[in-house]
């Protein structure tokens, strides 16, 4: 039986209405601007432009003030965004060695050329509550040092002259793109890359978390976390050259991971890779755990039947726009899907006491 | 003041006209035989103002475009680069291929999709020295009854509908005026 | 390629990266100060869109896609026949328009004037921002004190 309804528009309507008032909360408090969200809640920003996939901050921030600070409906509200812009073209890779770092530490070597520079991190912080927070005040400004203009090397360039690190020839292959071309498996580095660079931070978070603790182990040392502004080259066809069309904010992290060697390979090390829009560190690290991980195949290393080893697996279920979609979805009306449900559920019934009734009696 | 260049001759109110062109585009294509008119654009020669316009409608920098014989020009090149970004490739690559029927021949050279996509086949738009509702007739989804296009080589144009669901579709153009032809219309020589 | 075209090429590239991510407002306030600005008609309107943004595999290998970003762009002609490009990061059509006129400008007499007003001190606006997020960077920098060093 097929029943259409239709109706609820009032509801509806009302239900948004209700949503914009408490979106806005108490009037005696001063609403919030766009431009306080971007420059005082910018991590928030950040995970919003990562896993929407567009970076734009002042956006990032409109979105968590329409979803009211649920960056999941935020990222989906700019997910939404970016598929309306017409795309203009694709950049050249951008060139992470000339990063201006604000943040760039190594956890392998200690003298690493470039230094161990701290940036604006929670590390040392004691995770205490500073109640004067609680209070307004000016911060007063933070001390400067000699700035630096020279180049800031790669750790593992320093590994790779010594050949005892896997190396990674670079190549100019168009890479395949997941918003363009239904994801295919198995799906190779890059797209694994740009899946992961996109998906899911608490979901990349306990797939990382996994290989630590022991499913599917890879031991990995941060050769390097880089945190900075790098900037964005395109080719633009009508001039005939590439000019800097931006700047990025980027967080980039390598691991260097025990490798003991193959049929074809000597024992060296290998690495994992994390690249991440805006400051986050916390992504770009699991990033680099999953994506060594799902290199087992390509380095001949046995499939422990490990989550973080199943690419389907991982990439499926990494995004956390399809996770919510699919998942919010079942609660919406299901009326005649559960219909046919209990009518099934009802005819079994009166099957199964059909059956028993009979046996009964002959009893 | 006009400035004429190299670039000049792109749509003056781009969303507007597009959605037209675009709108014009479907029709077509979903009512097999039909001719719209479309402008908007005034091409480098020697493309056509439907072809130039539709061009800039459908392509983008992820849509492959194949020049074929005369079309291929620098000029023509440059015009198409700076309002589109399409990448210009060989007709094995093309998602879409623009020039005469004799330029775009063998038909074969062109992608017709894979059973799981289909789509994945180039549309060719083939500029025409006339078009009008007269000669092959056309059956099939869209066609209430029997239409008449005039079609350049009706064999071949047979041979692709029978691969369907495989198979490239088409668009004639002329002047301002367009038709199409999807690999789903059965064609039928002039009886 | 004439060893001339490619000195203007690359001055062209320079200039454009700047005005690329100049701060929309510095940028209007220099060219304000200018005073009337050339007519111009457009070859191209303003337009919003995106680009998808590319790395490499551990810096250095196999391209990947990372994500998108904004940008306007658009293009125009002075009434002598000069084309400028405009290509600015994010979202603001007046910032692109702008852009555009002022690489127009560039490839004309007032060359030296626009060069000396707009875009030398935008450069130097920059550059300050930028080394003053470096000097906080390098107050941060870690300095080792050995310790206790062992005995062989």
């Amino acid at each position: 039986m097929y029943v259409a309804v239709k109706g609820g528009e009032k509801a509806i309507e009302n239900a948004h209405a209700w949503l914009a008032e408490e979106r806005r909360g108490a009037t005696d408090v001063a609403e919030l601007s766009i431009a306080q969200i971007r420059e005082q809640l910018s991590l928030a920003v950040n995970r919003v432009m990562a896993e929407g996939s567009l970076f734009d901050p002042d956006l990032a921030a409109l979105a968590i003030k329409q979803a009211r600070g649920d960056l999941i409906e935020a990222i989906f509200l700019i997910r939404a965004y970016r598929t309306t812009l017409p795309r203009f073209g694709y950049t050249n890779p951008v060139k992470t060695d000339r990063m201006a770092c604000d943040r760039r530490i190594s956890a392998t070597f200690k003298d690493a050329p470039g230094g161990q520079v701290l940036g604006p991190t929670f590390d040392y912080t004691h995770r205490l509550l500073d109640f004067k927070l609680a209070a307004e005040g000016e911060v007063p400004p933070s001390p400067k040092g000699q700035p630096r203009t020279d180049p800031v090397p790669h750790i593992a360039d320093f590994l790779k002259d010594e050949d005892i690190i896997q190396d990674e020839p670079a190549s100019d292959d168009a890479p395949a793109d997941l918003t363009r071309q239904p994801m295919e498996f198995p799906a190779g580095r890059p797209l694994r890359l740009q899946s992961l660079a996109r998906g899911d931070e608490g979901f990349v978070l306990g797939m990382a978390y996994s290989t630590q603790r022991g499913y599917a182990r890879n031991h990995a040392f941060v050769g390097e976390l880089r945190i900075g502004k790098v900037a964005v080259e395109m080719d633009i066809p009508e001039l005939g050259f590439a000019i800097e069309i931006g700047e990025v904010e980027l967080t980039e992290c390598e691991t260097v991971n025990q490798f003991k060697g193959s049929k074809t390979e000597p024992p060296q090390f290998t690495r994992g890779y994390g690249l991440v829009f805006g400051q986050s560190e916390r992504k770009s690290i699991a990033m680099a755990l999953v994506d060594r991980a799902l290199r087992w195949q390509e380095l001949g290393e046995d499939n422990l039947g490990a989550p973080a080893q199943d690419e389907e697996f991982v990439l499926s279920h990494a995004d956390n726009i399809q996770a919510t979609g699919f998942l919010e979805h079942i609660k919406l009306p299901h009326y005649v899907d559960f219909q046919s449900e209990l009518e099934l559920v009802r005819k079994l019934r009166r099957d199964a006491e059909a059956r028993t009734t009979p046996q009964e009696a002959a009893e | 003041m006009i400035v004429q260049n190299q670039f000049s001759g792109g749509f003056q109110n781009a969303p507007i006209e597009a959605a037209h062109a675009f709108r014009a585009a479907m029709t077509v294509m979903a009512r097999p035989g039909e001719i719209r008119r479309i402008i908007g654009t005034h091409p480098p020669a020697p493309l056509s103002v439907v072809a130039g316009t539709l061009l800039l409608t459908l392509c983008d920098p992820d849509t492959s475009v194949f020049l074929a014989g005369e079309v291929d020009t620098n000029v023509v090149r440059q015009w198409l680069t700076f309002h589109t970004g399409a990448p210009l490739v060989t007709a094995d690559q093309a998602d879409f291929a623009i020039g005469t029927w004799q330029a775009l021949m063998p038909l074969g050279q062109f992608r017709i999709g894979t059973p799981e996509y289909p789509d994945r086949s180039a549309t060719l738009i083939v500029e025409c020295d006339d078009l009008n509702q007269a000669g092959a007739m056309l059956t099939g989804p869209g066609i209430k009854g029997v239409a008449r296009l005039s079609l350049p080589d009706i064999p071949m144009l047979q041979t692709n509908a029978a691969l369907y669901p495989l198979g490239c579709d088409f668009f004639f153009t002329c002047g301002d005026k367009v038709a199409a032809l999807p690999r789903s219309t059965q064609i039928k020589a002039e009886g | 390629m004439t060893d001339q075209t490619k000195t203007g090429n690359a001055a062209r590239q320079e200039w454009m990266g700047l005005l690329a991510r100049a701060p929309e407002e510095e940028l209007i306030a220099l060219l304000d100060e200018i005073g009337a600005l050339p007519r111009f008609q457009w070859i191209r309107h303003p337009e919003v869109g995106g680009v998808m943004v590319r790395g490499r595999i551990g810096g250095t290998g196999a391209p990947f896609n990372l994500g998108e970003m904004t940008i306007t762009r658009c293009s125009l002609a002075l009434q002598d026949g000069t084309v400028g490009h405009g290509y600015v990061q994010g979202r603001s059509k007046r910032k692109a328009e702008k852009a555009a006129l002022v690489d127009a400008l560039m490839q004309t007499d007032a060359a030296g004037d626009v060069r000396a007003r707009v875009i030398a001190p935008l450069g130097q606006q920059m550059q300050t921002a930028k080394t003053t997020r470096a000097a906080k960077a390098a107050a941060t920098k870690v300095e080792f004190f050995t310790m206790v060093r062992g005995e062989d």
